[in-house]
């Protein structure tokens, strides 16, 4: 497998997404710039957390007009793997990757903490190799994380099994008080129709060590590695 | 040598009051003229005013700071640069530095606090570090004020902005909170970064020919003056100052810091500085002083945010991120293609000349020029008069042991749940989440888990401990033994997560030095610090002074920052504060005395700061260091937390709590001191002393003993339905765990939540 990372200039977890690949699954992995236009042959895209441009106008409102971002969504339109982790979860959206919005958190406050979720489908690229239902514990660290959208479209991403995570307490339910931003129906992921472009919220690539207090990120890129195997 | 520059048209003559109104004093002035053999033009005036504020000459605290040890095999660069920078094996090293933006904070939270962020970071990656990790230490009045209140949501949230979009994670800190510091928030900030050896590069400007350019963000008007606003009191109409305070822009921030490492690691620079406080004019200034040489720069040749910015504006301005590069001749356009690559600007405005003078000029016109690098040295030095307080003096003899409980003390839970509610201990999460503490992924033990945060080193088995620490009541009450305290405990926080202390820098928050008794408290602070640091080998290897913080009302509590840093050679050493594993024993490292005087206790209890601070010895803070070390990397302890604010009441049920997600209960009896009062037995500030939770409870006991420390079994880790239970003699009291952590993690947060209703009033006011 080949992971292509995309920097853009405001990126803080490309290298983080990089390494996870490179040190963890030991795959290869090569960042793109946000100049290029260049996929340079990746099977998967990741586009990673960070203020890609600044973000002083909407969080990831410019990176969708960036030439990388035409290839990216060239390569999601063929099918092919995008995983968006926080901003890049956001650019996703932004470009029409994936359904809904990401507004400022409903605290209106910045949210740095672990957090709960509760895999609601294994029919995705990134989460194949997990149980829905199954807990995963990874933190989140993010000002405008609210997904948000019209009633259709939930109504929609429920029906059609387009909601990956959601934040849940420790016994598992999609409680209030286990919802960090304000999220609609406590949504912490969600994906396209085809489970091949999933966007996320918490940074499983920061879960992925006991040394660093998790290893529950791994499973879903354990679900990557599968997908582009298989 | 004679000197020569014009005057521009237009500028207004060379009064004495013109001179006073820069802060320049007659003194100062006459050194100037004499200087230069003739008038200073304006721009010259606007130059001095800079370079000659205390905030960029140290010239009240330089002889003082002197005395403070710098030296160890390990420290590859000193007090003097950007940032100090200490080798932790492995070809690795770290660069660090702690610096205030106190004054800026007090009128403009949000902004003050986020480019004091700014700053910081750009000391750091100046020196060829990638930035790893971020602190803070915040002092504020009371929360129970609005405007306190206002404060702290700005500066939290100025700070949170800033590191969580360049990108570091911020992973510790301090926070206190006393009516001392009502109306003069201290804001400081540490970064540390990483390097390997060979990429340190230094600040020195070198070889004539070179270009000089300017990097990153265009230069516009902001923050004119800020130094010199930096080292004056704060008064009422400090708030008509506040457009010398600067915006900051962290995206900016990141494409500079980007472009820097690459740069440095290029090969086509020889030096790099911050265009911080004085911008443009310290950075040329101090570089040419490093490298003795002379330099030219050519202000219209500045890359500037607006039309018509005269000379004296474009050196004094303090825009935020911009950059002052030395180039290798020659290698002007591959400068020029890095910076565009993160599309920023670099402009060549100078050049490294062989003459000794330091020369401003707006086109052919040269409108200043100082001789060899004098600007820097000529500063005058001050040893001001040093002498006690009589109010110090009556505080620190004042009887603490005849105050009289309050009937509700009888019931010692009473007085532990009032302590964990008080903010200074209180847990901080309601500031730090909103700090992304694991970007970068190698936060091992991030804030409100351990007593310093852990960080590992990519690549290596390596980690490095961070924190800061200052109790700056024990400073008031006794400068010497606050400043030793201050250190100790900085050293024991970091020990207690497995990590050798190894360094220090130091953020020196005082009143005006004019007076006296601030000026001694300075002094005899500094000689503290000094003093623990040669006991505990942690040289001091960089900082900065902030003096003038004080309103009408009085200055700040002395407060002497310290940011420490440790080395692990083994990231899976990392120990935290809280208990792990029920039927662990408990021991105390160290032992209690009859010491209440300056605690936490005295103050939010009695509203009385008081009483002599606990003493220190550094012999035995040493030992202590010894044997947590030695007992840590055998492998036998669970958990390590040091008392402090509080005591040993407050540590055990820190222990207990701390971690919300996995809560503990303990059973301790402190029979074994029958001669204290329970009240020094539960909440006093002995120093040297650490909670162990160990699985073997002979090991660490003969480990501790062979360190000549004294070691003593209070009790056993219970589930935490057990609750806490302390017995002392023949009374035993238990606390619900709830009851305890309720108050710790939620005084805080309901502190602060009165805050919100008020926003829309105090903005006004702010």
């Amino acid at each position: 497998m080949k992971v292509g990372v995309v920097s853009f200039p405001g990126s803080n977890c490309d290298e983080d997404a990089l390494l996870a690949i490179v040190e963890r699954l030991h795959e290869s992995a090569v960042l793109l710039w946000h100049k290029d236009h260049d996929l340079q042959g990746a099977d998967v895209v990741i586009l990673p957390g960070g203020f890609s441009y600044g973000d002083y106008l909407r969080s990831g409102a410019i990176a969708r007009f960036s030439p990388i971002m035409q290839e990216v969504v060239a390569h999601a339109r063929r099918g092919g793997p995008v995983i968006g982790f926080c901003n890049g979860f956001q650019i996703a959206c932004e470009a029409g990757l994936l359904p809904g919005a990401l507004l400022r958190n409903v605290s209106l406050q910045f949210r740095s903490m672990p957090v709960t979720l509760r895999v609601e489908t294994s029919q995705t690229v990134f989460t194949n190799a997990a149980t829905a239902g199954a807990r995963l514990t990874m933190p989140i660290a993010h000002g405008d994380g609210r997904f948000t959208a019209d009633a259709d479209t939930l109504t929609r991403l429920e029906s059609e099994g387009q909601v990956v995570f959601r934040y849940v307490n420790a016994a598992g339910e999609p409680t209030e008080a286990a919802n960090p931003n304000g999220s609609m129906r406590n949504i912490a992921g969600v994906c396209n129709p085809g489970g091949t472009v999933v966007g996320m919220m918490p940074h499983p690539e920061r879960a992925l060590e006991p040394l660093l207090g998790s290893t529950d990120g791994l499973v879903l890129f354990e679900s990557l590695l599968a997908s582009v195997k298989a | 040598m004679t000197t020569h520059a014009t005057p521009r048209p237009g500028d207004p003559a060379i009064t004495p009051a013109l001179v006073a109104e820069h802060g320049i004093t007659p003194d100062e002035y006459d050194r100037v003229v004499a200087m230069l053999g003739r008038t200073p033009t304006l721009t010259e005036i606007g130059i001095i005013s800079a370079l000659w504020s205390e905030h960029c000459s140290y010239k009240h605290s330089r002889p003082v700071l002197k005395t403070l040890p710098t030296q160890a095999p390990w420290v590859l660069q000193g007090p003097g640069e950007n940032a100090g920078v200490i080798a932790i094996g492995d070809g690795l090293a770290v660069a660090f530095k702690i610096e205030s933006h106190n004054h800026p904070s007090a009128v403009e939270p949000y902004q003050g606090a986020a480019t004091g962020v700014g700053g910081i970071l750009r000391d750091v990656f100046t020196m060829g570090a990638r930035p790893i990790a971020m602190l803070n230490s915040l002092r504020f009045g009371s929360l129970d004020t609005p405007r306190v209140r206002y404060l702290v949501a700005g500066v939290v949230k100025g700070i949170g902005d800033y590191g969580n979009c360049v990108g570091i994670p911020t992973v510790a800190g301090d926070v206190m909170f006393d009516a001392a510091y009502e109306g003069n928030p201290l804001v400081n900030a540490m970064c540390v970064g990483l390097l390997r050896e060979e990429e340190l590069i230094r600040a020195k400007a070198e070889g004539v020919g070179n270009p000089i350019i300017a990097v990153g963000a265009r230069t516009g008007r902001d923050g004119i003056h800020g130094a010199s606003f930096a080292s004056e009191d704060l008064s009422a109409e400090t708030e008509a100052k506040r457009p010398r305070v600067q915006v900051g822009d962290p995206f900016t921030e990141k494409l500079l810091l980007e472009a820097s490492l690459e740069l440095i690691r290029s090969g086509h620079i020889v030096a790099i500085q911050d265009m911080g406080a004085a911008g443009l004019t310290s950075s040329s200034a101090e570089m040419a002083e490093r490298g003795d040489v002379g330099v030219t720069i050519d202000t219209m040749k500045v890359p500037v945010r607006e039309a018509g910015m005269t000379p004296y504006e474009i050196l004094l301005s303090e825009s935020q991120e911009r950059m002052l590069v030395v180039a290798t001749r020659g290698r002007e356009a591959e400068v020029k293609a890095i910076l565009a690559k993160w599309d920023l600007v670099a402009e060549v405005i100078g050049e490294v000349i062989a003459e000794p003078v330091y020369r401003v000029t707006e086109g052919d016109r040269v409108v200043a020029e100082f001789p060899g690098t004098r600007l820097v040295t000529d500063c005058p030095q001050y040893h001001p008069e040093a002498r006690e307080s009589d109010a110090a003096i009556e505080r620190r003899t004042r009887d603490v042991a005849a105050i009289a409980e309050q009937p509700e003390e009888a019931d010692p839970i009473w007085t532990l749940t009032r302590l964990l509610e008080a903010p200074t201990i209180a847990s901080k999460r309601w500031i730090h989440r909103q700090y992304d503490s694991t970007v970068r992924t190698s936060t091992v033990a991030g804030p409100g888990h351990a007593d310093a945060a852990v960080i590992r080193i990519r690549g290596t088995r390596k980690a490095i401990a961070v924190k800061t620490d200052c109790n700056g009541r024990y400073v008031y009450l006794d400068p010497r033994v606050g400043g030793r305290i201050a250190v100790a405990e900085a050293a024991r926080n970091v020990a207690c997560t497995g990590a050798t202390p190894r360094a220090i820098t130091n953020c020196l928050n005082f009143g005006n030095p004019k007076k006296p008794e601030v000026f001694f408290q300075f002094r005899e602070a500094v000689y503290g610090m000094g003093d623990a640091c040669r006991a505990l080998e942690t040289p001091v290897t960089g900082g900065n002074v902030s003096l003038y913080n004080e309103n009408p009302q009085g200055a700040v509590y002395p407060t002497p920052t310290i940011g420490m840093v440790g080395v692990l050679d083994d990231a899976a050493h990392a120990t935290r504060m809280t208990f792990t594993t029920p039927g662990d024993a408990i021991l105390l490292l160290g032992e209690p005395r009859e010491e209440l005087g300056g605690s936490e206790y005295l103050a939010w209890i009695h509203g009385t700061v008081a009483g002599a601070p606990p003493a220190c010895d550094l012999d035995a803070e040493k030992a202590l260091i010894d044997a947590i070390l030695e007992a840590i990397r055998a492998g036998h302890v669970r958990s390590a937390h040091d008392c402090s604010e509080g005591g040993l009441g407050v540590a055990l049920a820190e222990s207990c709590i701390a971690d919300e997600t996995h809560p503990l209960g303990a059973e301790v009896d402190l029979s074994a001191w029958p001669a204290l009062s329970r009240r020094a037995l539960l909440f006093g500030e002995t120093q040297g002393r650490i909670i162990v939770s160990t699985s073997d409870a002979d090991a660490v006991t003969a480990i501790a003993t062979r360190h000549g420390v004294p070691v003593y079994r209070i009790g056993t880790v219970r589930l935490a339905t057990d609750g806490l239970t302390v017995q002392v003699g023949a009374s035993r009291w238990t606390a619900p765990l709830a009851t305890l952590a309720d108050a710790y993690h939620g005084a805080i947060p309901r502190a602060m939540s009165r805050a919100a209703a008020e926003t829309v009033g105090t903005e006004g006011v702010a």
